[in-house]
């Protein structure tokens, strides 16, 4: 490995971690398009910062491009109090707006300065290493890397001082307030953080991929765990991982390292979606499926407990006609007796349907269910009798 | 110089160009109006963002640069994503916002690699591809625009054929289910035709900007009415406007993209709509707040007299200028207002004293909470 492709590398998993941290709390706070529109609204700020220093990472620039994403909050914020559009159409207007400007000003009068748009958008982190930092004439590594760094501590910094602030206004804003926190405070903390890292990121890695950094790897943690610390850690790590691995996959097929990041995020987050082991959606449709035949079953066994005791009512268990009784689909009516039968909760004879005795404590088990309604409940209900689920 | 515009204006290409963006504002300000009632204004955003791979892959499979192929490939994929968002919606907690913002990212990086990638391959440099990103009016041919209005006039059919069931959909899905309307099915139906207006839109505007077209219009015309079919209208309206004023402005400039400056265009419209519409617009809010804040001020001197007035223990005594300084919201000026409404009048040269009317209006002030002058 290249002493280049170890810095590419480092610069890209620098910015994954990074973005993971406000990623987490903008996903638990539903508010993830708003690094999208910051993320392509700061690009005014950015012509007039190039335009003033004449660099692409002066400080100048960094407050700018900051500056312009607290006019897109304050913007949509302040469109939306008007209540003449809703929050959605108030984003969707302000950063198609900046952009629109901004990308006008760069091609018309920045065309033949180095900064064009595709730059923007994507990012060049292949070229990042080239920039190096030298201290009395000391090669002390890329800036972009020595950037990345500062600006991870600031994060860190920043959360590790208002996690407990964070973690209560995120989840009870009303708590939050009550005890004398400032959820406002910690909105508009929260939004100058997102601002700074989007531009700091953007050089290297583009606003998208700043996006699909921020959003991705939280929303896949968010599927792993409860914990709001775990779900940092998962979404730095997979952020890492993604960034890492999308490197590779760039280097081998000569392609856009950004984009190939961006894809890597993707897959991890499909793979995630398709596996994780509770909320993932293969385990969602099995436990669904399971739901809807154990309701059944115990449809089923409270019709006939109901009307167990009379003579005069064995028609209402006859087999042949009971999907008349419980208004089911014929076929639907065969299987669901079938598996109550397998599961020994009742037993044919001459084609009328009777609880055996498991069947019946099955069922006053179940109207205690339905009345309690408790999870505990029906685990213990699941556990004791329901052995084939299909 | 009036001959340059008018060669300009009737010039060939501009002409060509002119009748795309028209088409292409009529579809998106209609499709617009929903999308936005139906709150899907971001929706737009990640479906454009998605198409682009789809544009790149029809390209490397077709081998051409035709755009039926480029954006039957688009509609695809910003189909694809609206599945990919719709089943995360539905069967995990992670909510709207993310998978939009999933959707976007993922599939333009994705979109992105595609590209770099095809762009490596011998002669295929002059694809222009990248023109999608931002939109290139200029290299529509009369072929897009029949391929865009053939979709157009499809769109306007369904959208005349199934008006009511669109109408309560984008308004009260909940009821629409309830009376037997197949939500499922329309719900599918019209976000398809959302999905077909940005799609093409995306030659001339891009996918990054693509969604502002969609809202813009909308939200521009909803300022004006509260009349669905008038929105719908008005939306289309301002859609041509800021897709054949965009253009023109892209045309007549150089190094001007067409995508941001029709999408300028069109934001512009909007922020007049947002400050002149009448009734819900901010200068008419402005101006009520101002009335109702002076209302009140008026009301106040009311009151107050007639307290110091039911003090003397008689309605219409006079009182002087030093005695009505104590009132609140005491100035001369809407002393003189009082005086024209005939509230209260002038009395042996320096004092006023309330008349009939005002008398009756400063009681019912006290009683009633609507107050009217």
């Amino acid at each position: 490995m290249m002493q280049v492709q170890i810095e590419i590398q480092i610069i890209a998993v620098l910015v994954a971690l990074t973005c993971a941290i406000p990623g987490t709390f903008l996903v638990l706070r539903q508010m993830t398009m708003i690094s999208d529109a910051i993320s392509h609204s700061i690009l005014p700020g950015i012509f007039f910062g190039f335009l003033i220093s004449g660099s692409l990472n002066s400080p100048i620039m960094i407050l700018l491009a900051a500056f312009m994403g607290f006019v897109t909050v304050f913007s949509v914020e302040l469109l939306q109090k008007t209540q003449l559009v809703k929050q959605d159409a108030a984003i969707g207007l302000v950063f198609p707006a900046l952009f629109s400007i901004g990308v006008i000003l760069i091609s018309k009068f920045a065309g033949n300065i180095h900064l064009d748009t595709d730059a923007i958008l994507l990012g060049e982190i292949a070229f990042a290493p080239f920039n190096r930092l030298h201290l009395a004439g000391l090669d002390l590594g890329p800036v972009a890397i020595w950037v990345q760094a500062g600006i991870l501590v600031i994060n860190l910094g920043f959360f590790f001082l208002l996690f407990k602030e964070l973690k209560l206004s995120t989840f009870d804003a009303g708590l939050a307030a009550s005890l004398g926190l400032s959820p406002v405070f910690i909105h508009y903390a929260l939004m100058g953080i997102i601002s700074v890292n989007v531009v700091t990121s953007f050089e290297s890695v583009g606003a998208i991929l700043v996006v699909a950094l921020i959003v991705v790897p939280a929303s896949t943690a968010y599927l792993l765990t409860d914990d709001l610390r775990k779900m940092i850690i998962i979404s730095a790590v997979a952020g890492a991982l993604s960034a890492v691995t999308g490197y590779w996959a760039a280097f081998w097929l000569d392609v856009s390292i950004a984009g190939s990041i961006a894809t890597s995020c993707g897959i991890i987050f499909l793979t995630t979606y398709l596996l994780a082991p509770q909320r993932g959606i293969i385990t969602v449709l099995k436990n669904r499926k399971r739901q809807k035949s154990e309701f059944a079953m115990m449809t089923l066994i409270i019709h006939l407990q109901n009307h167990s005791d009379e003579n005069d009512e064995t028609e209402e268990r006859r087999i042949s006609h009971l999907w008349k009784h419980l208004a089911w689909p014929k076929h639907h009516a065969e299987k669901v007796v079938k598996v109550t039968e397998k599961n020994e909760l009742i037993r044919i004879e001459n084609g009328i349907i009777d609880l055996t005795e498991k069947g019946r404590k099955f069922a006053t088990l179940a109207f205690g269910l339905i009345s309690s309604g408790k999870k505990e409940d029906y685990r213990e209900l699941r556990k004791e009798f329901l052995v084939f689920g299909e | 110089m009036e001959n340059a515009i008018t060669e300009f204006f009737t010039n060939h290409t501009f002409l060509i160009i002119a009748a795309g963006t028209s088409i292409l504002g009529i579809v998106s300000g209609m499709l617009g109006s929903f999308a936005m009632l139906r709150r899907q204004s971001l929706f737009g955003d990640a479906i454009s963002h998605a198409a682009l791979p789809g544009i790149v892959l029809a390209f490397l499979i077709s081998g051409s640069r035709d755009s039926l192929w480029l954006l039957s490939g688009a509609a695809i994929f910003g189909w694809l994503a609206t599945l990919f968002i719709l089943s995360v919606v539905n069967n995990t907690r992670i909510k709207s916002d993310s998978a939009l913002g999933i959707a976007l990212s993922v599939f333009f990086g994705f979109g992105i690699v595609l590209l770099t990638y095809v762009q490596k391959i011998p002669d295929s440099q002059q694809a222009g591809l990248d023109r999608f990103i931002f939109g290139q009016a200029a290299t529509l041919v009369k072929r897009d625009v029949i391929i865009m209005s053939v979709v157009g006039v499809v769109i306007l059919i369904c959208m005349l054929l199934f008006w009511k069931e669109f109408k309560i959909m984008a308004f009260d899905p909940d009821f629409a289910a309830t009376i037997g309307v197949k939500t499922r099915f329309f719900n599918v139906f019209l976000t398809s035709m959302i999905v077909a207006a940005i799609v093409i839109g995306l030659q001339a505007v891009g996918v990054v900007l693509m969604s502002a077209m969609l809202i813009a219009p909308a939200a521009a015309a909803r300022q004006w009415t509260n009349k669905l079919g008038m929105m719908v209208f008005l939306s289309a309206l301002f859609g041509v406007i800021s897709g054949v004023g965009g253009s023109a402005i892209s045309s007549l400039g150089t190094r001007i993209s067409t995508g941001p400056s029709i999408i300028l265009t069109a934001v512009l419209i909007g922020a007049i709509s947002f400050v002149l519409a009448p009734e819900r617009g901010l200068m008419v809010k402005w101006i009520r707040d101002y009335q109702n804040r002076y209302k009140l001020e008026l009301q106040k001197i009311l009151d107050d007299m007639l307290e110091i007035s039911l003090q003397h223990g008689e309605p219409y005594h006079p009182h002087s200028l030093a005695i009505l300084n104590h009132t609140r919201g005491f100035n001369k000026k809407r002393i003189l207002d009082l005086v024209n409404y005939g509230y209260i009048e002038l009395v042996q040269g320096n004092e006023w004293k309330f008349t009939l009317k005002g008398y009756q209006k400063a009681q019912e002030s006290t009683t009633s909470n609507k107050f009217e002058l």
